[in-house]
This record gives structure tokens, sequence and C-alpha cells, in this order.
């Protein structure tokens, strides 16, 4: 399929040949669905909600329910105004949840809906909430729509209401699958600090078969924890793309100080989270967790000469790629071509943090290697063809490269939508890294095994 | 499961679902109205529907030697990058995604410069000779002349370069397939000299087959039926298609046409334009396949046309109806629900279970038209529930309702289905294996076989009762 990729590199100003990104709305829908009892809402035409439903069902495969304006004609000459007062009507007496969570769409936002005046002009049964976030399709990424309802939660919902902060942490997880949401709420727990983590999507896109059909699993974010977000001494975001708009939103409007972190993928960085939560909330670091980074450890000393000077590119979303850069930096490998989708900064939020951050790290190590925010996956194939490698990690849509190239595929990030069973895996936390190692591992193995000469297969590896 | 009778399905509209929506909704048997539909969604609802966008590339995505650019913010070029299954037997040009990928600036300055660039840059790279560019929301919002960049790269390269007017917001996916045929339309060269003999039969034996996209390959075991029987097949719209197999459309005698809700509006033109007359015709499932190629057959009026079909029913059947009567022993009694995109589809699919053995207790589609749902009412069994533009709540109230075993459905249905314990078939773009023909009546039965009958679903009722009773 990638037969025409040129090795010559040539600057494009026409748009993008396999993206490495996808639009704000569906990053907002899936932060909505970490809020329990919510129902997200697109405002725009059918086809944006039933693309968003179709893309997350695939990558989840889970059920998911979120509403549309179902724009017409009409509605995108005089306003959808009619069309979201309808919604709003239609969604709490039909499907009645507790908040019902818009977000707008290219369209919407060209023709200038006024969300929040719609919304005040609107019926709300007693006791239902509606919060709204603006996620032009035009603007950042997905993962910035994440972050921009993440940020919505945070205007509409949290109130510093006591005196006194309480020794409770807010945890922004940022755009990662509730298998590691589960998995960084675990490590909070073992560290004996209370907490509230928004959104949270472990038993909405995670639930379990129980032979019913629940518009809302029971999992997700409290709206009365969200609220109390604004009491707690202390925002940890993970992820400066996907979190650290909310928490300092959080920081201005209740004065909870705001700390960003990386995404806690691989050692260092799960150490760094481990650390400041230890700091902050004078707390040991309890046996078990030790017990956790020592197997971790000790399975990189297991396995190091694996991975020794293996080139690889990885590619994904900026917060989850500075993450695993960082790991196979610790695993010695080395990643010569690092990219994201994902515009290097949005308006008001982190500029450029992606290719500093992941520079610096490369130069560090005395690797020489590409980095690119904005970028799309036909340059990253080109930088392969120029520059081979021996691992790709990625969602699923590097799949064809790795064809194409002959290499083999680490799947990581989103959207995978050709495996399974990876949205309850986490790859954050000690066990995670575990997880990551075992999976580079194989793929290096069983690649080497394949080409291997009968002669050359080895039973001890 | 307990099967609730039919009156508790009419109080169940009548009590649990919004008054906007109950005239979508008919069980067979029990009510005089209409069944509505070719409506707009209500807003507000869980529509399963998607929109002009969608419809278009639906049909135009298999023309493997297009570059399908998508003028627009990047979502709409993400979500359909290579997400159908269209078999290809030469370019795989078409499994690209090329988007303008509109930005703030773009779309308050607009974006036909960038359009240009960015079909100047494609072309240089790819060397196609045929570029479909897709309108998108905002395209048809701030006003680009879609029509005047796409003129002025067709003249510069040399090549056809052909808008789609596919602007979410102008229809439901239905305007989307007659988008995409306007664009086919502009493709299709008038042969030079006469018309070629414009009834069946009269003159050559080569057939325009309509509404196939090559999902797992099966517009190719269509083609090699009907060459069985001595017709050819000119091009399949869109199946595999190719710039240049497109233009000569109008060089065919006949059109048949199997997706009628994506197809009709080509057809109709095609015979309008150059008097090619065109046939229904479905190949799901046995009966449906054999009454088709008997069709073709009639329509060309050919004895020896005649014979070779049904010699070819003879063989492919006898091979095959030993396998479904045994999957028809395993299925007995078995219900099933269907929620897909189309009527033709629909229509098909309770044929094809009845061949099975296996009830349909609840039908619907998106956008299917109103024809098609007087066809279901005819064929379904009384207590059918019939319903156009379900949402999920409305299709698990049914499933449960009617105690399917089973739903047919695509991409959002299946984890719903899931959920609820009831197994599933994706007959949409996510099918692995051809369904169409004679061997497709053979996988619809495996695969039907594999879901209803696989151990899992033993496990998941009674997590806590059976883990408790065995304490």
């Amino acid at each position: 399929m990638l037969d025409c990729t040129p090795k010559e590199i040539k600057e494009r100003s026409g748009g993008v040949i396999n993206p490495a990104k996808t639009c704000q709305p569906i990053g907002a829908m899936y932060a909505a669905l970490g809020i329990r009892n919510c129902l997200p809402h697109s405002h725009g035409s059918q086809g944006c909600c039933a693309y968003h439903r179709s893309h997350l069902t695939r990558h989840f495969r889970e059920p998911i329910m979120a509403t549309t304006s179902s724009f017409t004609e009409g509605a995108s000459v005089f306003g959808g105004g009619g069309n979201l007062k309808t919604a709003i009507k239609n969604v709490f007496a039909i499907y009645n949840p507790d908040v019902m969570a818009i977000h707008t769409t290219c369209l919407s936002e060209t023709i200038g809906d006024d969300i929040p005046t719609i919304i005040k002009s609107a019926e709300i049964p007693e006791g239902k909430l509606v919060i709204h976030a603006n996620t032009p399709s035009y603007q950042g990424s997905h993962v910035t729509g994440f972050s921009n309802m993440t940020k919505a939660m945070v205007s509409y919902l949290a109130e510093a209401t006591s005196e006194t902060k309480k020794e409770q942490v807010n945890i922004i997880p940022g755009f990662v699958n509730p298998g590691d949401m589960r998995e960084i709420k675990r490590l909070v727990t073992k560290m004996s600090i209370k907490f509230i983590m928004f959104p949270d999507t472990s038993g909405v896109l995670d639930s379990p078969m129980t032979g019913k059909f629940v518009m809302y699993p029971g999992g997700g974010a409290r709206v009365e924890e969200i609220r109390d977000s604004g009491n707690s001494m202390l925002t940890v975001a993970l992820g400066a793309y996907a979190s650290s708009d909310a928490a300092h939103l959080l920081e201005r409007k209740c004065n909870v100080p705001a700390m960003t972190l990386k995404t806690p993928i691989g050692i260092k960085a799960t150490d760094e989270f481990l650390m400041t939560l230890r700091g902050k909330f004078v707390r040991e670091v309890p046996y078990a967790l030790e017990e956790e980074r020592g197997q971790l450890v000790d399975a990189m000393i297991d396995l190091h000469h694996q991975f020794h000077g293996k080139k690889v590119a990885i590619f994904g979303d900026p917060d989850i790629v500075i993450g695993l850069t960082e790991f196979v930096l610790s695993l010695g490998m080395r990643p010569v071509h690092v990219l994201t989708g994902t515009p290097g900064g949005t308006l008001g939020g982190p500029q450029d943090i992606f290719e500093k951050e992941i520079t610096e790290m490369l130069a560090k190590a005395g690797i020489e290697g590409r980095v690119k925010a904005a970028g799309d996956l036909f340059e990253l194939h080109q930088w392969i063809k120029n520059d081979p490698v021996d691992l790709l990690i990625g969602n699923t849509y590097g799949k064809y490269i790795a064809r194409a190239e002959d290499i083999p595929l680490v799947r990581v990030g989103f959207p995978i939508l050709d495996r399974g069973m990876h949205h309850y895996m986490p790859i954050v936390g000690y066990r995670g890294a575990m997880r990551l190692v075992e999976m580079i591992s194989n793929a290096l193995l069983d690649r080497r095994e394949r080409d291997a000469a009968d002669e050359d297969v080895e039973l001890v590896m | 499961m307990e099967r609730c009778d039919d009156m508790s399905t009419v109080n169940l509209l009548k009590d649990q679902l919004v008054e906007e929506r109950k005239s979508f909704i008919v069980v067979k048997g029990r009510q005089k109205n209409q069944l509505k539909c070719e409506a707009d969604s209500i807003a507000g609802c869980v529509s399963q529907r998607a929109c002009v966008y969608c419809g278009a590339r639906v049909v135009l995505n298999p023309v493997t030697d297009a570059i399908h650019l998508v003028h627009g913010p990047i979502g709409c070029a993400s979500y359909t990058w290579d997400i159908r299954g269209s078999l290809s037997s030469g370019s795989e040009l078409y499994r690209n995604s090329f988007s303008t990928d509109l930005k703030e600036n773009d779309v308050i300055f607009g974006s036909e410069k960038k359009l240009a660039r960015a079909i100047d840059e494609l072309v240089e790279k790819y060397n196609a000779g045929l570029v479909f560019v897709y309108s998108t929301c905002v395209v048809g919002v701030i006003g680009d002349d879609l029509e005047a960049v796409c003129r002025a790269a067709a003249k510069k390269h040399g090549i056809e370069v052909i808008p789609v007017q596919s602007s979410g917001f102008i229809g439901n996916k239905s305007a989307g397939y007659r988008a995409a045929c306007d664009a086919l339309l502009r493709l299709i060269e008038l042969p030079a000299g006469k018309l070629p003999g414009r009834t069946a039969g009269s003159g050559g034996r080569s057939v325009n087959y309509l509404g196939d996209f090559n999902l797992a390959g099966e517009a190719w075991i269509i083609t090699n039926y009907l060459k069985s029987m001595g017709v050819d097949v000119n091009v399949v719209f869109t199946g595999d298609a190719t710039h240049q197999s497109l233009k000569k459309a109008a060089t065919a005698s006949l059109n048949i046409m199997q997706c009628a809700g994506s197809m009709a509006y080509l057809a109709r033109r095609m015979e309008e334009l150059y008097g090619i007359p065109y046939l229904k015709v479905s190949f799901l499932g046995l009966e449906d396949t054999s009454a088709s190629l008997r069709k073709i057959a009639a329509a060309f009026k050919d004895p020896e046309m005649m014979r070779r079909a049904e010699e070819l029913i003879a063989r492919e059947t006898a091979g095959v109806r030993p396998v479904i009567e045994q999957y028809r022993e395993k299925l007995r009694g078995k219900k099933a629900a269907i929620y897909v995109g189309g009527g033709f589809k629909a229509i098909s699919l309770v044929k094809q279970f009845r061949e099975i053995g296996i009830d349909v207790v609840m039908v619907g589609t998106q956008t299917g038209r109103e024809e098609e749902y007087q066809t279901l009412h005819d064929i379904a069994d009384d207590g059918t529930v019939i319903l156009d533009d379900a949402n999920p709540s409305e299709l698990e109230k049914f499933m449960l309702e009617k105690g399917a075993h089973l739903l047919v459905g695509g991409v959002k249905e299946r984890p719903l289905a899931y959920k609820l314990g009831v197994a599933f078939i994706d007959h949409n773009h996510d099918r692995k294996h051809p369904l169409s023909g004679f061997v497709g009546a053979i996988n619809f039965a495996r695969e039907v076989y594999s879901t209803v009958c696989s151990p899992v679903w033993k496990y998941t009722r009674g997590m806590g009762g059976v883990l408790h009773a065995q304490e």
C-alpha cells in the first residue's frame, strides 16, 4: 500500500498524508465518558457522532453512548440553537443522565453557535447538569479535545468550599486507557493517599459482562468528587498536553496548586510520580511498590542485551510518546524517529513541549534523531526509509509502515483497532512498564526467530 | 430469556419511547399504521446513522486508483482511513488517507489555495489520473468554490479532478450516496458512435454491476458466476473499480443493481442518459442468488445463457445445500435480530436466515426506503418488530423482548449485542468473509453458527449465583 512513498523528503504545505492524529471532538467525547452517569453530546452533523462512536467502539470494544444535534441545512444557516435545545430536552427525557456534556464540532464552531447562551435558555430538569467544551476540529487534535473537556469539568463543576485544603490529591490521568487509570488509582491507593481522579473511564469502558446493557455502567468520576476537587491540596496533571490545562484552571479558580508530570510510563516517570506524592503527602512508599519496582528492574536487567542499541521509531499522542521515549532510552534502545501528529502548541496551552523534551532526552543520551510535532505518517515512513529501524512503536496505523519496511510493530496508544485486550492492560506504572518490556522483547525475539535459518534457531534465548 | 407476547411490545412502545419515535416502529400483524422512514433523525437521540460525507465516501472509496482527498479539518479523513474491506486487484492508493487538514486560518480566510496545493502535491507524488475531492461541513459553510479549484487543477495536470458535494449537514447518508453517484456520472464517457443496443440481449453480453463494494472479494465471486453464464462484467460500481474502467461504463448493455439504497439514482440516470436498462438483484443467500442469476439470463433472452445459469445454480446448490442443512439442524429454533444500513440488505437477510432455520424477530435499517419497508413487512412473520433509524435502547428492548440469540449489524452494534449476551455477526465494513453468492451462503451459516453456538455464552449469566451455588 505504501509502495509509492518516495525516499526523498520534500516540504509539503497542502495538508497531511496518513494522519497521526484526529479531531478534537472524539477526545472530548472520551473524556466526558469519564464522568459517572454522563452522556456526551456532539453538537454538529450526525456523522461526527457516528464516526466518533464507531472509532471508540473499535478501540475499546465497548458500547459508546453519545447523542447528536443532527444538524440539517437549516441549522447550518440559522444556527444550531434550536437543535441543541431540542436535544437537551430529549436527552434528559429519554436517557436521563446526571450530566450532559456537550462538545462542539467544526461546523457549529464555524457558524458560531454560542453554547453557554443556548444552555441558559434551555429547559434542564432539576438536579441535572449540562456542561460544554468548545472543541473546534481545526485546532489541535483529539488530545486537545480531551484536554478541553477536562477543563470544562473544572470550570463547570469544581468549587472551593472549605476554608483549608483537604489532604487529598486530584489526579488528571490524561488520554490513556481505562486499564491505565485503574493502575494509577491502584498506585495512589497503595500510597495511602486520598484522591480524586477525573476523568476516569475505568468501570465505564472496561465494564464487565453482566448480561445486561446499561447506558451508564457505574464507573467514572462522580460529580461530587469533581466538585470537591476544588478543596484538594494538590492537582497532579499527568501529561502536559492532555491534563495540564485543567490543572492550571483549577489552580486559578480554586487555588489548588498544580503540578504537571509526565504520564507515568516507564521506570523514571513512575518514580517521579510516586516520589512527588511521597514528598507532598509525607508518605512512605510501601514495600509492595518497592517490590514491583524491583521486579521491573530485574526484568530490565534479565533482558537488557536484547534491547541495547536497537533502533526504534515511536509515534502517537505526545504525552504517551514522551513517556515511551524516556523508557526505551532507559532500556538502552535508540529512538531515532519520534513523531506526533498533535501540533506543538495550543491556544493558551503548552508550546512546543514535545519537541523540546524529546530533543533534550536524545541529546542527553547522545542520540541523533528526528523529532517532530504536527507530523504525519507519510513523513515518518520517509524517515524510516532514510534511516531504517529495528522496531516501530505506535498505534494500529503503524501496521502499513511495518509491513512496507518489514519491521515489527508494538501496538501502544490510540487507536488500536486490530488487537484486543489493550484497554484492560496498563502501560503505566511499574507493572505497565513490565508489560512494555514483555511486548518489546517478544516482538524483537519473534522477529529474530522468524528470520533465522533453521540451524540458527536456538531453544534458549 | 422469556419471550414476551406482542401486546407487551406494543405497550412498551407506548410507555418507554419518546413520542416522536413511535411512528418509526411497527409490529407486524398488530398495527395498521404505515411505518415512517426517510426522515431526519431527532436531535438528542443516540442515532446509529451517519452523514452525507459518510455515504459519499462509502460509495466512492472502493475506486482503487483514485486519490481520495478529504477537504476539511482532519477528523473526516482520519475516521475513514481504510476502514472498509473493499479489496483491490491492482492499485492500493485508495487505502491511504489524504486530508487538507484545515486549520483556523484556513477556515477564516478560505481554503481554496491550500486545496490547490494539496492536489498539486498529491498528483506529483502518486501519478494518479483521478482525484475525488470530498467537501466536508466546514467547506460547505465557508463557501470554497470547489468546482473552480477542481477545474483549474484538472486543467493544470491534465487529469480528472471531481468535486464531491458531501458536506455533512446537507442531508443524511442517502444524500451522500447521491453525491457520489453524481461524481461517478461525471466520469462516464459517452461511447463513440451510436449507443449500444439498449434492450438487453439485442447487443453485447456485458453488464455493469452496481452496488457491490467488493468487501472480502464479493464482487469477484459474482463476476465469476456471470462469466460462467457467458456474461461479462464491464465495471463494478464500485468494488475494485478503476478510473479507466468507470469511464467505459456506458458501453454495457444492462445494469444489474444490488445495493439499491446507494445505487438506484445512478441506475436511473444511466437509463436516462445512455438508455441502459437496469435490473434489481441480490446475491445474498441461495434463494436470492439463484433468482438473480435467472433474472439476468432471462433479461438477455438467451436460451443458452439460461441453460448455463441453471447448470451453475444446480452445481453450486448441490455443493452448498448439504452444508447448509447441517447448520440448519444445529441452529433450529434460534432467533435473530437485524439492524443494517440499507433496506435491500435487510430483505435478503430475512430470507437468508429462513434458509438456515432461524426466525427473524426484529428488523431495522438506518436508511431503508418506503417500498423496502413494505417488502420487509410482507415477508416478515407476524409479531416481527420493524423499525427505522433505531437507537441502542430500542435495539436492546426489542432484542430482549423478542428473545433474540443473534444480532446482525455494524461496528456500533457489536458491543451492544455482546453486553446483552447476544451473539453477533458483522454484515457491514468489518465483515471478514465474503457473504455473497453460494459460497457466501456457507460462510454466512458458518459465521452464524460459530458465534451463536460458541461456548463463551455459557459463562455470561448468573455469575454470582453460579459461584455461590458451588460454595
